[in-house]
């Protein structure tokens, strides 16, 4: 699988290693009510869809960036990729 | 493990039992012996035009008792023991394709219960003692080998660790010798022992491990199921699942609805998919795991080898093909395929740990849909949905547990209540902090 960093241009998937979901950037608060349902969820639980997939690769044979990247599970074509720093910043990472 | 113990006495019990029960069937089919030599030669002067399905093709009735969804090792095991051995009926198990055609036929074959922690070991025992007798239980051959299983360790702190865990093995009634540098010699002295990176210091052996025929065992317990009363329904997908005030009412499928009085879901790598219809987000991601074979050798390795350096392991099929695996490729997959980075660090393995084996040509590399649960171990419980029941999670040891799974299953599924070598198998063990980690990697699917 090549992945198409956003500033380094088409790596191989090799490079990199793989967390999971990229739900992950949304870390629940720590000292909010219910802090321990909220992490048992965010720790534990995954939605693992067969289809379109957005997760989180850090290329740690490069430039050491995180990245959001949009796959389809089913045929691990790779549908885009950007900085998960953008993502998180941008308030969304759902 | 008492109560293990009695199980298998049930279990033997029962076997009497269904030796009557193929008699009575026999009678049915015309043949007192379906397969005998003389039978094979009077096939093979007629054009095999005479030998009869292992199994009716029926069609789904409007209601079940119980239904399994999955007719893979774990769903056709579980509704084998549900009927045979726990004496229940009206079962069916649904499947979408044909039976056995996930990952109990994709699989490296290998049977072992060489775990460590308390949650896992006295179940892998038990599978390990359902594996011995599971030829006559079920009277069709599944090719069980007991050829042994070698861990390799290539240093002092491996040594300690397979020191504990073959003390915990023994603990739960399993065996386990550890074998110093010349005792792994003995056994097989073309390894290579002086790697200058990973030299091989010792192993830890359990003679009882080996290998199975994956399909037979699939067959076994589908005939078996069978002749038991048990509807088999291939072409059948679960496409949702009908729940009124928190109970399960049956399934719909992709040939109507069928309603249930208890449903069990035994689905591996689309549990995540199967559950999401009941609403559930469950503690797993499914991962591709590749697998190969060589093309068939003259015999060279008798039995399992598992390099403790990197992650290889090989055994050599009765066909004479070199059997092995090695790591996931890491990434959530429903693909059952992966790609060549793998396939390079596995062969990169299988040159460090056996030169040898350099000249051989890959036949076939293949892959298979993984649930990896959320720390390795699987799960085996009741679900918030009334009378839906989950069996799951197997990473890639489903294939060992096949017959403990069915059993266990069937227990829950029959009982109510879990079978004891499964109790620390549950669904909520997670929130409550009771995990079964045997690598202790945490809450990262890809690392287990």
């Amino acid at each position: 699988m090549l992945i198409p960093h956003p500033l380094l241009g088409p790596c191989d998937s090799s490079e990199f290693t793989y967390l999971g979901d990229a739900r992950l950037i949304d870390r629940p608060d720590g000292m909010a009510e219910g802090a321990a349902a909220a992490f048992a969820d965010y720790v534990y639980l995954r939605d693992n869809p067969a289809g379109v997939h957005r997760e989180l690769w850090f290329h740690e044979q490069g430039d050491r960036s995180w990245l959001v990247v949009t796959r389809n599970t089913l045929t691990h074509e790779i549908l885009g990729a950007e900085l998960a720093r953008d993502v998180a910043l941008g308030g969304r990472g759902e | 493990m008492a109560s293990a113990d009695k199980d298998l006495a049930v279990a033997d019990k029962s076997r009497r039992r269904i030796g009557g029960i193929h008699r009575n069937e026999a009678k049915k089919v015309r043949c007192a012996v379906r397969y005998s030599g003389l039978r094979v030669l009077i096939e093979g002067l007629t054009g095999h035009k005479g030998w009869r399905p292992l199994w009716r093709d029926p069609q789904p009735k409007p209601a079940y008792d119980y239904i399994i969804i999955g007719g893979g090792g774990h769903g056709l095991a579980t509704a084998y023991y549900l009927a045979r051995t726990f004496g229940k009926a009206r079962i069916a198990v649904l499947e979408k394709g044909w039976l056995g055609s996930g990952n109990i036929g994709r699989n490296t074959t290998i049977i072992r219960s060489n775990y460590l922690l308390p949650g896992n070991e006295p179940f892998y025992e038990f599978s390990m003692k359902l594996w011995e007798g599971l030829e006559q239980e079920f009277n069709f051959n599944a090719m069980v080998s007991q050829r042994g299983i070698l861990n390799l360790l290539h240093t002092d702190g491996q040594r300690d660790a397979y020191r504990r865990r073959g003390n915990a093995m023994l603990f739960a009634g399993a065996d386990a010798e550890l074998l110093d540098r010349e005792g792994v010699r003995a056994m097989y002295p073309w390894l290579n022992f002086d790697n200058a990176r990973f030299p091989i210091k010792g192993g830890l052996l359990q003679r009882r491990a080996g290998t199975a025929r994956h399909d037979g065992v699939a067959w076994g317990y589908a005939r078996g199921a069978d002749l038991a009363g048990v509807d088999l329904i291939q072409n059948c997908e679960v496409t949702g699942f009908r729940i009124e005030n928190g109970r399960i009412r049956g399934v719909e499928t992709s040939r109507g609805y069928i309603g249930a009085g208890k449903v069990g879901v035994a689905v591996a790598g689309s549990t995540g998919r199967v559950m999401a219809m009941a609403g559930m987000r469950m503690p797993i991601e499914s991962h591709v795991l590749q697998a190969f074979v060589s093309e068939g050798l003259k015999p060279t390795i008798p039995g399992v080898i598992t390099f403790g350096a990197g992650h290889f392991y090989v055994s050599q099929s009765d066909k004479g093909g070199l059997v092995f695996g090695g790591d996931l490729d890491g990434y959530n997959s429903y693909a059952q395929r992966g790609n060549m980075a793998v396939i390079e660090d596995v062969a990169e393995g299988g040159m460090a740990l056996m030169p040898m084996i350099g000249r051989a040509r890959l036949l076939r590399a293949w892959g298979g849909i993984m649930d990896m649960s959320m720390d390795g171990s699987p799960i085996i419980d009741r679900t918030p949905v009334e009378g839906l029941y989950l069996n799951g999670g197997w990473c890639y040891g489903g294939f060992k547990a096949t017959p403990a799974s069915g059993y266990a299953f069937a227990h829950l599924l029959a009982t109510g209540a879990p079978h004891d070598t499964a109790r620390g198998y549950r669904l909520d063990r997670f929130e409550r902090g009771y995990v079964i980690d045997e690598k202790g990697v945490g809450a990262q699917p890809n690392l287990h």
